[in-house]
Formats: C-alpha cells, structure tokens, sequence
C-alpha cells in the first residue's frame, strides 16, 4: 500500500466515523441536527477524497469526466430542488424518490463494474466474489427502485393506495422472482455475462412493481422502512463490488436503519412483515376483517359551543393527532386552538401513536413544522400516563389507534399498542362520519358514554372549536 | 475466500452492530429525520459512481455512469438538505 493509498483509506475512514457520530447524534433532538449536519460534512470528505483519487490516477477519459460531472450537476440541481419544494406531508413520497435512485444508483454501478470486464467474456473468469456481489447488488437495487417509486406513486395518489389485487398476479411475481434469482444464479455459475444479467434486472424491476402493487396505504410506513433497509444492502453490495469499505460501512449503517423501523412499524400496526409483504399477494388484507367488536351503544354527538367549553375548562389537555389531520392539512389550526387553550391556562400536550402518518414519526414532524415544541410530543407509553390524568382528549383524524377493542383477542387489531384514550375524563372526537378506519371495524370509543362526536372536517370543525373557545375565554 | 473479501465482511458485519446500537436509541419523534438522514448516507453511493467512471470508455459504459451519476447525486444532496430542513423545525 502506498502513502496516498493510505491517506485515501484513513480519509474515507473519516468519512465513515462522521456517518456514526452523525447517527449518534441524531439521539435527541437538542443534538440532531448538529448530526446531519457532521454526516453532510462526512459525505463531502468522502467525495473530495474521490476526486482526489481520480485526479491522482488520471485514468478517466475526457468524455468519462464530462459525462460524470453532467450527472453529477443534474442529480444535485433535481435533488436540491425537490428538498427545497416539497411540502411536509409529502415527505414519505420523497424518500420513497430517494431510496429508489440510491437503490437504482447502486445497481447501475454494478452494470458499469461488468461492462469494465467485458461483459460475457469477461464475467466468467471474474472471481466469486466479484460475480455475486454484482449479482445481489443488481437484484436488490432494481427491486428497490421499482419498488420505491410505486411506493411514492401510491403515496402521492397517481396510482391507487387501495391493495391492488389482480388474478394470476401472485404466478407472475413469482415468475419474475425466479427468473431475476435464476439469471444472477447462472451469472454466479460463469455461465452468463452481460446479457443475462440485464435480462435478471429487468425481472427483478417487474418483480419490484408486482411486490408493492398490492400492498395497501395503511401499510406503508413498513414498505417504505423496508426499501430504506434494502437500498442500504444494496450500496454495501456495490461497496463489495468496488471493494470499497466507505461505501460498505454507510450501506450496512442505513440497512441496520431501516431493518430497525420496519420492525418497529410492524409491531406498532400489530403485523408481521411477512403478512404486510405476503399479505397483498392474495391472501386478504386486515381491511378485508370483519366487525368483530360489538358496539351497540348511541353515540353522542355535540356541538362546537359545546366541545369548546369542555375545553377551555379543563386543566389538562391531550390531542390525539391521526393521518386525517394531515390529510386536511390541518395541523396549523390545531396549533391555533392548542395556543388559545393554553393562553386560557390549559396545558395541551400531544399523544402521538407510532404510526400516526405515512411514515415511522411523520406526525411528529408535520406538528414541529406548525412550530409545537418537541417536549409537548409524547411517544406512546408516556401519552398513556398522561391521558390517563387528562380531563379532555381530543381526537383528530386518528381511529384504529384508539380503538379499545385491541385489548380484547379476537378482532382484526387484537393486541396493537394503542392510545388509552378512553382512559381520559373525557374524550372529543373530531370526525366526519362513523366511517371505518384501515382495520374496518366499529370503534368503540365512539359509543363510549363519555365520548362526544364533533361531526365533521379536521380543518373545519378545528377551525369551529376555535372560533367557538374565543368566545369563551374573552 | 480470499483475503479482502474477509475484511469486508467483517467490515459488514461490524457495522450494521454499530447501526443497530446507535440507531435503537434515536426517539420515535426524530425517526422521520433519521429515516431521510440514513437516506442522504446511502447517498455514498455517489463516490461509487465516481470510483467506477474511470472504467467507462464506451458508450454503454458512459450512460451508466451518467445514470449512476445523476441518481447517486439526487439522492445525496436532496437527502442532506431535506433533513436539514426537517430538524431546523424541531424546536423546543
């Protein structure tokens, strides 16, 4: 190993040690953004030590260069400007976009590394290592940025999020699965080059779209945590391929990310992944369960004046904030009436369920962007301690997460942590009809005696209450 | 198997421990900023990209390595700056 050789290594060491840091920091939010920014740092580091590398061997031809840093110049410009323009609620959809270039990224890069061995010939004198790297670092990006971008394209509502089941579907995935497998198999085994392993990709694409197709909107925030996880392995494959541990490192570290979310989002929604992926191949969704839950009671509904003075008189507040309330995009006249309360000497805080959104903490960040400070966010078990002493919860948008027919076995949320909010002295909910939640079952907090229904829309019946508790605490 | 593949093996395998242990700790308030955080360092994949340029010498080779360029560089920028944006909100 030469001197620059050594520079290089302990310089993308660096790089990889501030990805870590950076990770650590993101430990609270006091630090976190501290730690994006030591991770931003790292990542330049990293590539100024790439150019170092390609300046100091000057193997790249005239038009490499000018090809690379064309690309280089239109992936910053569209990435800027897609940071810079999207709106809170989309947020899912954009790491959907982006996990699906990293994915689609890491297998390009694994093309361009065969293309260098010349193709058919060449692959089959490549080392093991080399050929099945390239094959699972080819298989798992193109399933990643198929997969990612219907992903987002559900999450954006150009295709449909309802789980899109279509006869024979199911054969085909697998079809495709076993082609995509079977092609890196052979490629492995010397026995193809260039072609075949495009052939591979192209089905590990198709295979990508049929995976996700089916699997519905209430499900998502596992998906995407999924494809996170997944785009992870697949830029440690391409730092297999290029032998480069940098790339190894961060890839193992988003794979650890990702693998850590999923699991946390399914045992949130009560799933296990299996069903969540399996699931949509055929074998019914949970939307498909039945009313398991008996609510036979009447439900009791109120009006804003009323809802209103419950609020302002009692001393402590809990909102329970669910996707409705980002859907209606809502979140800044809850804030305007959480203001108004607590300028009447009320203390709000917010019960904010795991899944609450589109993604793993979505809500949390749609509530930081109306500027609710983040000490007023409380994860499950601290919110249940606190809606158990709260003398008003109020529900906006949320419905299967508060359901207390989870407790209880036999119904399709059975066991799924929830939100006791029927623990509270009262509950309001906010809500424009009876309708079901993603679970398809009656809730039964809505017959609860203590519940009052404020029929209506998250921004227009906040936006009622508001109006109504001026009024009253003037 | 040969000796680099050992390490980086081990490289791997090290790692995603690391992963694991500092990620396990981040508060379910931040994981929406951790998830696009995470993002932004697989974004790595842009020094892949440009490990892999100088191979290129044809036209296919080229259009890969523009495609990995323009992917590997969304990725990463958009994912810095977007989750900086997001952690600039949170605010006590």
């Amino acid at each position: 190993m030469s001197g620059s050789d050594a520079a290089i290594h302990l310089l993308f060491l660096t790089a990889a040690v501030c990805f870590v840091v950076g990770l650590h920091l993101m430990n609270t939010p006091r630090t976190a953004r501290r730690g994006n920014q030591l991770s931003a740092a790292g990542m330049l580091l990293a590539v100024a030590t790439a150019v170092g590398l390609l300046a100091r061997d000057r193997e790249i031809t005239a038009t490499g260069l000018v090809v690379l840093v064309a690309g280089l110049a239109v992936g910053s410009a569209a990435g800027l400007y897609c940071a810079r323009a999207v709106r809170m609620t989309a947020m899912p959809q954009l790491v959907s976009v982006f996990n699906a270039v990293g994915g689609g990224a890491a297998a390009l890069v694994a093309f361009a590394e065969v293309v260098r061995h010349g193709g058919a010939s060449g692959l089959a004198d490549a080392s093991a290592q080399l050929t099945v790297a390239v094959g699972l670092d080819v298989l798992i990006g193109a399933v990643t940025f198929s997969g990612s971008v219907i992903a987002a394209g559900k999450l954006q509502g150009t295709i449909s999020g309802a789980p899109l089941v279509v006869r024979g579907a199911r054969a085909l995935a697998g079809l495709t699965a076993a082609v995509a497998v079977g092609g890196v198999v052979a490629v492995i085994a010397g026995q193809g080059g260039l072609i075949v392993l495009t052939v591979a990709a192209v089905a590990a694409l198709a295979f990508g779209v049929l995976m996700v197709l089916p699997i519905g909107g209430a499900d998502m925030p596992v998906v995407i945590s999924l494809l996170n996880a997944c785009t992870g392995t697949a830029v440690a494959m391409a730092g297999f391929v290029l032998d480069s541990s940098v790339l190894i490192i961060a890839g193992a570290l988003v794979g650890a990310s990702g693998a850590i979310l999923t699991v946390l989002m399914a045992e949130a929604m009560n799933r296990s992944i299996t069903a969540i992926i399996l699931g949509g191949f055929g074998t019914g969704d949970a939307a498909g369960g039945t009313a398991a839950a008996g609510g036979t009671g009447t439900v009791r509904s109120v009006t804003a004046d009323d809802a209103a003075l419950q609020l302002a008189y009692a001393r402590k507040v809990v909102v329970v904030p669910g996707y409705g309330l980002a859907a209606a995009r809502a979140q800044h006249e809850l804030v305007e009436l959480a203001n108004l309360l607590e300028g009447h000497g009320v203390e709000v805080t917010y019960a904010i369920h795991p899944v609450a959104g589109r993604m793993p903490g979505h809500m949390n960040v749609l509530l930081a962007e109306a500027h609710v400070p983040y000490p007023k966010m409380l994860e499950l078990e601290e919110a249940n301690a606190e809606l158990a002493r709260a003398d008003v919860a109020l529900v906006v948008g949320a419905n299967d997460v508060t359901n207390p027919a989870a407790r209880r076995p036999g119904n399709p949320i059975s066991g799924m942590p929830i939100l006791d909010v029927d623990r509270a002295g009262g509950v309001i909910v906010i809500k424009r009809s009876m309708g079901h939640g993603y679970a398809g079952i009656d809730n039964e907090l809505y017959t609860d005696p203590k519940t009052a229904m404020l029929f209506a829309d998250a921004k227009a019946g906040l936006a009622a209450l508001t109006a109504a508790a001026k009024t009253l605490v003037h | 198997m040969s000796t680099p593949l050992v390490i980086d093996i081990t490289i791997l395998v090290l790692s995603l421990l690391v992963g694991f242990e500092v990620i396990s700790k981040v508060p379910a308030t931040l994981h929406t900023p951790l998830m696009s955080g995470a993002n932004a360092i697989h974004g790595i994949v842009v020094v892949g990209a440009m490990l892999v340029a100088p191979t290129a010498d044809g036209p296919l080779g080229y259009v890969l390595v523009f495609f990995a360029a323009v992917f590997a560089a969304m990725n990463v920028v958009g994912g810095y700056v977007v989750t900086d944006r997001m952690l600039e909100m949170f605010r006590r």
